[in-house]
């Protein structure tokens, strides 16, 4: 059947399909969706290596990447956070608010106010990461309940502080320093990405709190009983994801230039999940590399910026990216069940 | 394959010898399964007659599941014919094959938690008038099964507020609800008491009369010794051997099972009691399934406990190490006083569990060997520095331990989850020896392991106490905890009943010391009342 010679050359190993399966599943099929993307879209649109068009997908590509790592973490303990959008309109508003408020009183202190409004916008991180990991880990509310909670408490706070209208007043340094520089011809925000991906990518692989988010998610009570205080650590993971919600947010910020409460959102969320679990992580906890997570960040996005650029429909774009997702989690869902049970 | 499916069957009628008379319920030929990687089954021929009970035996991996599930019609083979009733039968499901009259209870429970008894019975096959569920028909029905099998069960509590033992009396009950010609029973007694066995045992009986055909899956000689008419042995996914149960001894299993010759099952272990290693003082968990126990372990022997499922001898490790909360009592770890204990307080303190259920509470599936090695170890220096990972030294420690503990194959970054129990169980006892520890509590050790890895765990445990480590089993198997104990405690309903040391460690005494213990605990409430 399958097993016929595909090269059509004597002598040449035969592929199965079944083989040809087996490495489209080992390596993924992330990589190789990303490289058709690229490779199509640079034969059919000259637009796409516009150098503007390239720092926007870049651009875009980290926002996602920092929110998505995040995720990841919670993923990886079991959990689900939903208020990811949430955090980042919470901290575009207060860290607005905050260096507005600092820079009407000391005008001159623009090192004073970039740094309190960047500690206030990390502080909303801190603080709906404490509120979501200690439901979760101690009142063992279902993280699904608990984050949306803390969604809707979120946003609310953050429309209630600015009525929904932009907040304007930050540091010109702040805004055309750092959020729309470029160092060397890249956009900052992608520096800080990389730089977020790299430790998150170290705490995984060499650090104990790396190995325990792992071991939780692959068995909390076997973690419980090998001394591994588990709630405190899944109170980290929380924490680490909202707090890296909070970076994105800062970094948005200081691109738009303004605070808005409308930043971020569902759809930021529900992409941070779409972008974890296609770069691997698993919904029932265990599994998830950071390195691949933000691969995939960096594929949704160069998908959605070469919709945009052939003109597909917002609509059709909708479905494009609903079937690679379902696509996504059936292969990886195929790939275990070929593994054998023991 | 069609025609060799009909031919023996009719064959057998026509020409059948005097010993092996009787028609066919059901007839397997050349049964062959392959899972990715393995050859589960390998041209197997296995058949059961009307009125027998036909016993499964093999290693864990031998391929008796699978041969059920195939019988069950969980799975299709992937070659040999399946004759049932002198028809040839493909592409059976599990559904069709309830309604032919074969009825599977697998040790997985297929119970739903949050449905009660009846609605558990019935599920698939509810009864309905005018498309409404017949509630209380079904509830009238379920009743007459459970007080035809004589079971101890409220046909209206849910599922999840069920013992395991209780759970799986109601998975029986579901088997025999409709008309049943062929019933699986893979390790029934696992988890029932002396009395509840006796009850199925009884109840099998009457079904043999009634010319049900029983496939019997056990590991146990006794329940063998009492029910076989037939013994099929498997190894290595291949038929053995089927015989008559009539003159088989046990050694001759074992070794048809194995395929080597076992001398000694249990090693020689040479205790030298030392200083006291653990000392447990007026003990009552917050639950009370463990009240008012005293126990004493020293260093250089090992300290049984015996008893029924549920006696409350898991709970009682699982206090000393931190898993179950305390209401009274005190813990001595070799002589230091122990206070507001957590499993990472007890291995700071040198002490290290294992409990019964590896995938429960052991093991992280979907990590790697080394991973689930060392989860225990990672706050000592030789696994990480200042909460950094030392991978090269941890990857050295690990790979030392599999070796010593004869892991094959001894590759430590495979996922758990492809292993087979004996070798998840080598992945545990591994954890235990990443840490300096001095006293071990293993909870069922070798519950769901082969024969094979049982006598490696038995010889680590001799290896452990005559190195001057002080060991706690806990264990339902009384030959096991008979065997290599120095002393055995004997719990039942939750008390400790008799320590018996020397020569009265025998089976008759620790079944003596159940009664007297109800008696006592009788006396003990009445005066307390």
């Amino acid at each position: 059947m399958s097993g016929q010679n595909l090269t059509g050359l004597p002598g040449r190993p035969q592929y199965s399909m079944e083989q040809l399966t087996r490495a489209m599943l080992a390596v993924g099929l992330l990589p190789i969706l990303l490289i058709l993307t690229v490779v199509v879209m640079s034969i059919v649109e000259p637009k796409f290596y516009g150098i503007f068009n390239v720092l926007n997908v870049l651009r875009q590509s980290s926002f996602l990447a920092i929110v998505a790592c995040g995720q990841m973490l919670v993923l990886i303990v079991g959990g689900l956070d939903l208020s990811v959008g949430a955090v980042v309109a919470l901290t575009s508003s207060v860290m607005a608010k905050t260096m507005q408020a600092i820079g009407f009183v000391m005008p001159e202190a623009v090192g004073l106010t970039i740094f309190g409004g960047i500690m206030a916008g990390l502080g909303c991180g801190l603080g709906i990461g404490l509120l979501n990991g200690a439901c979760v880990a101690f009142l063992r509310i279902s993280p699904f309940m608990v984050t949306l909670g803390t969604l809707w408490i979120a946003t609310g706070i953050g429309l209630l502080l600015t009525n929904g209208i932009p907040v304007y007043g930050m540091p010109d340094v702040f805004i055309n320093d750092f959020g729309r520089a470029l160092w060397f011809g890249i956009p900052t925000t992608v520096y800080v990405a990389l730089g977020v991906v790299f430790l998150v990518v170290l705490l995984q692989r060499k650090t104990v709190l790396g190995r325990y988010l792992y071991a939780i998610g692959g068995n909390m009570q076997a973690a419980t009983v090998s001394g591994v205080a588990t709630t405190g650590y899944i109170i980290i993971a929380y924490v680490l994801c909202s707090m890296l919600a909070s970076v994105s947010g800062i970094l948005q910020t200081a691109r738009l230039g303004s605070g808005q409460a409308t930043m971020g959102g569902d759809l930021l969320m529900l992409e941070s999940i779409a972008a974890a679990v296609i770069g691997g992580a698993s919904l029932r906890g265990g599994i998830g590399r950071a390195e691949m997570v933000a691969l995939s960040a960096v594929f949704l996005s160069i998908l959605s910026n070469s919709m945009n650029l052939m003109r597909i429909d917002s609509k059709m774009q909708l479905v494009i990216l609903g079937l690679i997702l379902v696509a996504a989690v059936a292969i990886d869902e195929l790939g275990k069940r070929r593994q054998i049970r023991g | 394959m069609m025609d060799g499916a009909s031919g023996p069957a009719v064959a057998v009628e026509r020409t059948a010898p005097a010993a092996t008379a009787g028609p066919r319920l059901l007839e397997l030929t050349g049964i062959t399964k392959r899972f990715p990687g393995v050859v589960a089954l390998d041209r197997v021929d296995f058949d059961l007659r009307p009125g027998e009970v036909h016993v499964l035996f093999g290693e864990n991996g031998a391929g008796k599941s699978t041969l059920i599930n195939i019988i069950a019609g969980t799975f299709p083979a992937d070659e040999g014919s399946y004759v049932y009733d002198g028809r040839e039968i493909r592409r059976l499901t599990p559904h069709q094959a309830r309604e032919i009259g074969i009825s599977p209870v697998f040790q997985e429970f297929s119970l739903v938690p949050d449905l009660t008894v009846v609605e558990n019975l019935f599920l698939g096959r509810e009864r309905t008038s005018f498309g409404f569920l017949s509630a209380a028909a079904m509830r009238q029905r379920a009743e007459e099964v459970i007080a035809e099998l004589g079971f101890d069960l409220n046909p209206r509590a849910k599922i999840r507020e069920l013992s395991r033992a209780h759970q799986q009396m109601v998975e029986i009950a579901k088997a025999l609800l409709a008309e049943v010609r062929l019933l699986i029973l893979d390790e029934p007694t696992a988890s029932l008491t002396e009395s509840e066995t006796s009850k199925l045992f009884e109840l099998i009986e009457r079904l043999r009369g009634q010319g049900v055909g029983i496939i019997y899956v056990s590991h146990r000689m006794r329940e063998i010794k009492q029910l076989a008419d037939r013994i099929t042995v498997l190894r290595d996914g291949k038929l053995v051997k089927t015989l008559d149960s009539q003159g088989v001894t046990e050694n001759e299993l074992v070794e048809l099972m194995t395929g080597r010759k076992i001398d000694v099952l249990f090693p020689k272990i040479d205790h030298r009691p030392g200083e006291v290693g653990l000392k447990v003082q007026g003990l009552t968990t917050a639950n009370h399934t463990v009240e008012d126990v005293d126990f004493v372990a020293r260093a250089g022997e090992v300290t049984g406990v015996a008893g029924l499922v549920g006696c409350g001898k898991s709970e009682l490790i699982r206090a000393i190490y931190g898993l179950e909360p305390l209401s009274a009592g005190t813990i001595e770890v070799f002589g230091q006083p122990m206070h507001h204990i957590t499993p990472r307080k007890s291995l700071d303190r040198g002490v290290c569990y294992f409990p019964s259920d590896r995938v429960v509470e052991g093991l992280a599936l979907t990590r790697p060997i080394r991973e689930n090695a060392s989860m225990a170890a990672l706050d000592l220096p030789q696994f990480a520095r200042l909460k950094i990972l030392r991978q090269v030294s941890e990857r050295r420690a690990i790979q030392e331990i599999v070796d010593r503990l004869r892991l094959r194959p001894p590759n430590i970054e495979r996922v758990v989850q492809n292993l087979s129990g004996g070798n998840r169980q080598k992945v545990m006892l591994a954890r235990g020896l990443t840490r300096e520890t001095r006293l071990f509590l293993f909870d069922e050790p070798t519950v769901g392991i082969d024969v094979g890895a049982k006598i490696e765990v038995y010889e680590l445990m001799k290896q452990l106490v005559e190195a001057g480590a002080a060991i706690v089993l806990v264990s339902s198997e009384l030959p096991e905890v008979l065997h290599l104990s120095n002393r055995v405690y004997v719990m039942h309903r939750a008390h400790v009943v008799a320590e018996l040391s020397g020569a009265e460690m025998t089976e008759q005494n620790v079944l003596a010391s159940f009664f007297e213990g109800d008696r006592s605990i009788e006396r003990k409430k009445r005066a307390q009342a």
